[in-house]
């Protein structure tokens, strides 16, 4: 039994359905993350979790028991909200030992309690400050250890890292990571950054207006994407347009306007004719001279008309001669070597049969 | 880091133009009549009111002389501290509900519910209590104690609203959701999170009441029997009635330092609270 079920949960605003049917499985210990868009219902659901909203339709269990009529109050999950929202008039230890006190815990147990949050979160020094004399970095710790300390069956972080700056988010994101380890609470994050949600979910899942696109790891759903929207959510995607020509065990034959064939890899119930988009990484794409045979079988010309420099990689965005373009990400790893292109290079663009995969329109 | 400065560093001509103005309206209008009073409690009353010339009747502590006399100041200052705090203390019960609800009311209507607020000072002062006479003449409270009380609460009540509802319009609603999702019920959250954020507005809110309250003669007069004289009236009697000046300027400067006394207590017993928060665990 999963530890927090969402079955066919529907909530409208209005005449706005925030949330359509939405059914997910959450499992003890799991670092999981809504990912969308802004407007996507992944805010609504955490609402609806902690208690703020009901659903109108569907109902939500915990541990197995219906969460239906159960105030926020009484409910064992709690949250990190986006704006951190800390008591101003407490200090650092009274905002940590606030739920402690809610529970009724005895002082000296408080007070221990709080102690091992704050070292948990590495502020000890920091407990007789107000918010206000806080750091972003320190405020988001504060509200960590204040979701934390009361051991919830479960921990809602509502973009809790939007607020922080690059280095800063980068550094609480590991340390984000770090601690659900040590602590084993589950978690359920909301985020709109795909990067973010890669880095740190051990599961997904992907929404767009409402809905679940799909469920799954990291790995799985940047390699699989199972549609378009998520194919193009998630990183950086070529997505080319065509028809399957051929179908069988051991691939599949697409044909592109202009362009001619394309192998991919084989897909199971892929009828001939059929239209969709091939979604191709521009990490699988390789780029050499045009006066190079090809060595691969998908292999087609065409021009670099523009390059982003990264440092370790670069970005080119290479013009075929059939006017589509293509973007490949190369890692600059020849010593010596800061880029290999430059814009107007004649190009051979390469990619093995068994990449990518074709979605249907 | 440097500090922020409202003002550019070094712009002191700036500075002094801006509170010139304002300085100069409180000493010729605060600080100099003051003063006057000070020195008028030292004189010795005219025959027939004001000052009896210096050169004649010289300086006299004469007017303090008379009031540490008769214990009767004593007891009507006492008396006018009692309705002050009696009427800051219903203020603050009425006012907070009304403040707390205007407050959360959708911010289109949070302006007329103001505007209804600060609708009475429309109409005249002595109108509105004249109308309270009307209403509590047949219901037999006319004249007493708890008419005096009725319409210092009546005439101050917006004094108290205002204040608070500038305080917790400003309350971030997401504290009240975060106490909550931490396990707070309602009552909780009111002690712990409202009730102690709303303070400053409680204090500004209490002082705008209690300080007129303390002065104030019309009420007692209108409102009141013969034994609800409050030291407002007091006062003013001795400059009106009784001709007595320097007795007058004596028992308003005995206010004056009371009502100071009470503000120093009520900052210190602020700092030490505000010290002590969040240090209980």
């Amino acid at each position: 039994m999963a530890l927090l079920e969402l079955r066919n949960i529907t909530k409208r605003f209005g005449n706005l359905d925030a949330v359509k049917e939405v059914t997910l499985d959450i499992e003890t210990g799991e670092f999981f993350t809504l990912l969308g868009p802004s407007g996507c219902g992944k805010t609504t659901i955490l609402r609806m979790i902690a208690g703020f909203d009901a659903p109108d339709e569907g109902e939500l269990f915990l541990e197995g028991k219906s969460l239906a009529g159960i105030s926020p109050e009484q409910r064992p999950v709690h949250t990190v909200f986006q704006s951190y929202a800390l008591f101003p008039h407490l200090t650092v230890v009274g905002n940590i030992a606030f739920p402690l006190e809610m529970a009724g815990l005895p002082i000296s147990d408080i007070r221990l309690r709080v102690k091992e949050t704050l070292e948990l979160v590495h502020l000890e020094d920091k407990g007789g400050a107000y918010p206000h004399e806080l750091s972003g970095g320190q405020k988001q710790r504060v509200a960590l250890a204040r979701g934390l300390v009361n051991k919830p069956r479960l921990l809602l972080l509502d973009e809790p890292l939007g607020a922080l700056d690059a280095k800063l988010r980068e550094r609480m994101q590991v340390e984000l990571v770090a601690l659900q380890r040590e602590v084993g609470i589950t978690f359920v994050f909301v985020t709109h950054a795909q990067q973010e949600a890669l880095a740190l979910s051990h599961r997904i899942a992907v929404m767009n207006a409402g809905r679940v696109e799909q469920v799954d790891v990291p790995e799985v759903l940047y390699s699989s994407p199972k549609n378009r929207f998520v194919a193009d959510f998630i990183g950086n995607i070529n997505l080319i347009d065509c028809f399957v020509v051929d179908s069988n065990h051991h691939g599949l034959r697409l044909n592109a306007q202009g362009l001619g064939e394309i192998a991919a890899p084989a897909q199971t119930e892929m009828g001939i004719g059929r239209h969709g988009v091939l979604a191709l990484r521009p990490e699988y794409l390789r780029v050499g001279p045009a006066n190079v045979p090809p060595t691969l079988k998908n292999h087609f010309l065409g021009m670099v008309s523009e390059y982003l420099f990264l440092g370790d990689e670069t970005v080119y965005k290479i013009l075929l001669d059939n006017g589509m373009t293509l973007e490949a990400l190369v890692a600059n790893a020849a010593p010596g070597r800061a880029r290999f292109h430059e814009i107007g290079d004649r190009v051979l663009v390469e990619w093995r049969h068994d990449a990518g995969v074709f979605l249907l329109a | 880091m440097r500090a922020f400065s409202f003002w550019p560093k070094g712009d002191r001509l700036t500075r002094w133009l801006v509170t010139l103005p304002p300085s100069l309206f409180l000493i010729v209008f605060f600080l100099l009549p003051s003063l006057i009073m000070v020195a008028a409690s030292f004189r010795a009353p005219g025959e027939f009111g004001g000052l009896a010339p210096l050169a004649e009747r010289g300086l006299t502590l004469d007017a303090y002389r008379f009031l540490t006399e008769d214990i009767i100041y004593l007891w009507i200052l006492a008396k006018s501290f009692l309705v002050a705090g009696l009427t800051t203390m219903f203020c603050l019960l009425l006012a907070f509900p009304v403040a707390l609800l205007i407050a959360r009311s959708p911010k289109r209507q949070r302006d007329f519910l103001v505007l209804l607020v600060i609708l009475p000072f429309a109409s005249n002062f002595l109108i509105r209590i004249y109308a309270w006479i009307i209403m509590l003449g047949p219901m037999n409270l006319l004249y007493s104690p708890v008419a005096v009380i009725l319409g210092m609460v009546y005439v101050h009540l917006p004094f108290m609203i205002l204040p608070l509802y500038t305080n917790l319009e400003k309350h971030d609603p997401a504290l009240l959701e975060a106490a909550q999702d931490l396990g707070a019920g309602a009552w909780t959250r009111f002690w712990r999170v409202t009730w102690p954020l709303a303070l400053p507005g409680v204090l500004s809110g209490s002082a705008l009441v209690f300080i007129p309250v303390l002065g104030m003669f019309a009420v007692p007069e209108l409102l009141g029997g013969t034994g609800d004289i409050l030291i407002g009236n007091l006062i003013k009697e001795q400059f009106l009635d009784n001709r007595d000046w320097p007795l007058g300027a004596s028992l308003s400067l005995g206010l004056t330092a009371a009502v100071l006394g009470v503000a120093a207590l009520s900052v210190m017993l602020a700092r030490r609270r505000s010290g002590k928060l969040g240090a209980s665990v």
